[in-house]
Order: C-alpha cells, then structure tokens, then sequence
C-alpha cells in the first residue's frame, strides 16, 4: 500500500495528511510537483493549501503543472486519487472532476466544523463507515462553492457520484446547513470510475479525538483497508 | 507591439458574490443608480514581432488552456496595436 502526497509551492496540509494517512498505516512519500512520478502508486493525494497564492483562479496553476500530467495516467490506470480542499479545486480545474469550486457566498473565509452527510458505503473512500452516517469534520476555505451545468449535475446524481453533502447534526441537507452556497449542498463528489475523490472538508484534520474529532479518520481508514484490498488482489 | 487586452467575467448563469456586495457598498454610498454590478478579471499580454492573426490564436489557446475557467466564466479580448518599450529589442 503505497501512497503519494503531492506538494506544490503553497501547499500547507501535505505533513498534516501524511500524518494521518500513516496513522491508519499507509506508507507515504512526498511528491515534489515538478518531478516525474516513479514508480507505483496506489493513491495520490492532492492536498489542501493555496498552490500558487491561489493566483488566477484557485488551483488553475497546479492544474497545469507537471505532476498532473502523472495523476491523470495514474487516475486512467483505476488508481485511487483524493483532492482535498485545494486539492479538490485542482480536480476540477485539470478536468478530472466536474464543476468548478467559487467563492464562498458569504465571501468569507470559513474555518470550522461541519456535518457531512455520506451518501455511499460502498466506495474505497467510505467502506470503513456504518449506515446511517453522519461525520463532523472541518472545512477550512475561501473558494468551497460548489458549482455545474444542470446536465452535469444530473449526470452526478443519478450515476450516485455526490458522496458528501453538507447537512446538520441529524444528516438533513438543509439550506441552513449549507456553509458556502455549494449546489445541493455539495462537499464531495466522484469521479466517473469512482476512484477520484474531491472534498472540500478536511478528513486529515479530524484524525483524533485530541483534534476535536476522529470522524475523518474513518475516510482514511476506508482508503487504508482499499488499498489493503488492492495488494492482496 | 500589439497588446492583448482580456476580459473574464463570470458567466451570467453563475451567482457573482463579490458583485453584488460591491454594489451593496456603493448604494450605502448613495451611488445607487446601477442595479446590477459583477467583478471581472482584466489581464493584459504584450507580444512583440508577431502579427495580429498570431496573436489572436496564442490568446485563444492561452484562455483556453489557463486563463478561463468554461465552466463558470466567459471571455473577449480586444487587440491595440502600441509602441515598442523603449529597450525592447523588437
């Protein structure tokens, strides 16, 4: 079970996600956004930060960097990609996800928990979870508004792909529950294969009791026995 | 020199925070005749010793590889033809 961890210049979550993913007892190494990827990988992660200050549009100019060129071969071969925060704008802007990640509605920056309602158990990012579910993880940005085209939209629900959704404490999305003006009330969503993970919330922040939470902790986990999964396959 | 001037906005489809708090600020100003307000982006690309024609096409790829975001912005570049800096070398 090997793990990538992408750094770019401005990334600020890749210790904190390496921390957490080697908690759950992924094996990780650090990838430098403008070297080659070798050897095998069965994750990469896309971590949260501001990649470039955010210039232009955030994550527009990760999305051209080199290493993307790697995580979309890697994404193409069915190997596991999670995008958090920063991660998942750069999902976005590289066209491997749908939709676009704005400005929050309330312009400001958001740094708090939230409840996330999981809309699927039976994915390498949920599989460590319990029906119902309901986590509490934090969100921690500017640009979490979660936008698409109708048809896009329809596509990502009906082929089940919105994973996360924004809700209260009892697991309703609520219009209330909603921190960013995200369209229906999205905070995570899937790529076509289901192997490509972009969220807004931090699971690496919610890694321990000690940090308030250890709901996130359970996404790593799912990854962890996935992986687990994949070795012995 | 031609100079590319680009204009990005935010497509008409898609809610323009930023705009309509500028537009809050400016009626609590008293500028409250314009009804509608939306914040772009202008970004402006010098090129020398080529033509109008290439230079059309290097902004055309340009957008469409980083500058643009499809999804939830639109675009349109206006083209002015200016000096060479002085030192330029073009």
């Amino acid at each position: 079970m090997r793990a990538g961890i992408v750094v770019f210049p401005g990334s600020n979550c890749d210790a904190d996600t390496r921390w957490a993913l080697e908690g759950v007892g992924v094996a990780c190494r650090m990838l430098w956004h403008r070297e080659p990827v070798d050897g095998e990988l069965d994750l990469i992660v896309l971590p949260g930060g501001f990649s470039y200050g955010d210039y232009l549009r955030t994550g527009a100019i990760a999305a051209v960097s080199p290493v993307l060129q790697d995580v979309k071969r890697h994404a193409r071969r069915g190997g596991l990609v999670l995008g958090i925060c920063n991660g998942f704008q750069i999902l976005c802007e590289a066209g491997l996800l749908p939709g676009a990640l704005m400005t929050n509605t309330g312009l400001r920056f958001l740094c708090r928990d939230v409840h996330l309602k999981v809309e699927r158990l039976d994915t390498p990012f949920t599989r460590a979870l319990e029906h119902p579910s309901v986590l509490r993880v934090p969100i921690a940005h500017h640009g979490g508004r979660y936008v698409c085209s109708p048809p896009e939209l329809e596509e990502l629900e009906d082929g089940r792909r919105v994973l996360f959704r924004y809700c209260d404490a009892e697991g309703r999305a609520t219009e209330a529950a909603n921190p960013n003006g995200s369209q229906s009330n999205i905070a995570g969503i899937l790529g076509a294969e289901g192997r490509v993970l972009g969220m807004m919330p931090h699971p690496e922040r919610a890694a321990d009791p000690a940090l308030g939470s250890a709901d996130g902790r359970l996404v790593l986990l799912s990854l962890s026995g996935a992986l687990e999964t994949l070795q012995t396959l | 020199m031609i100079q590319a001037q680009i204009r990005i906005m935010p497509k008409a489809t898609i809610l323009d925070p930023q705009g309509q708090t500028v537009l809050h600020a400016l009626a609590s100003l008293g500028f409250d005749a314009a009804h509608a307000c939306r914040v772009g982006r202008f970004v402006t690309l010098d090129f020398h010793g080529i033509g109008r024609e290439e230079a059309e096409r290097e902004v055309e790829q340009a957008c469409r590889r980083l500058l643009v975001n499809p999804n939830t912005e639109s675009w349109r570049a206006e083209y002015l033809e200016l000096p060479d800096p002085a030192g330029s070398g073009a």
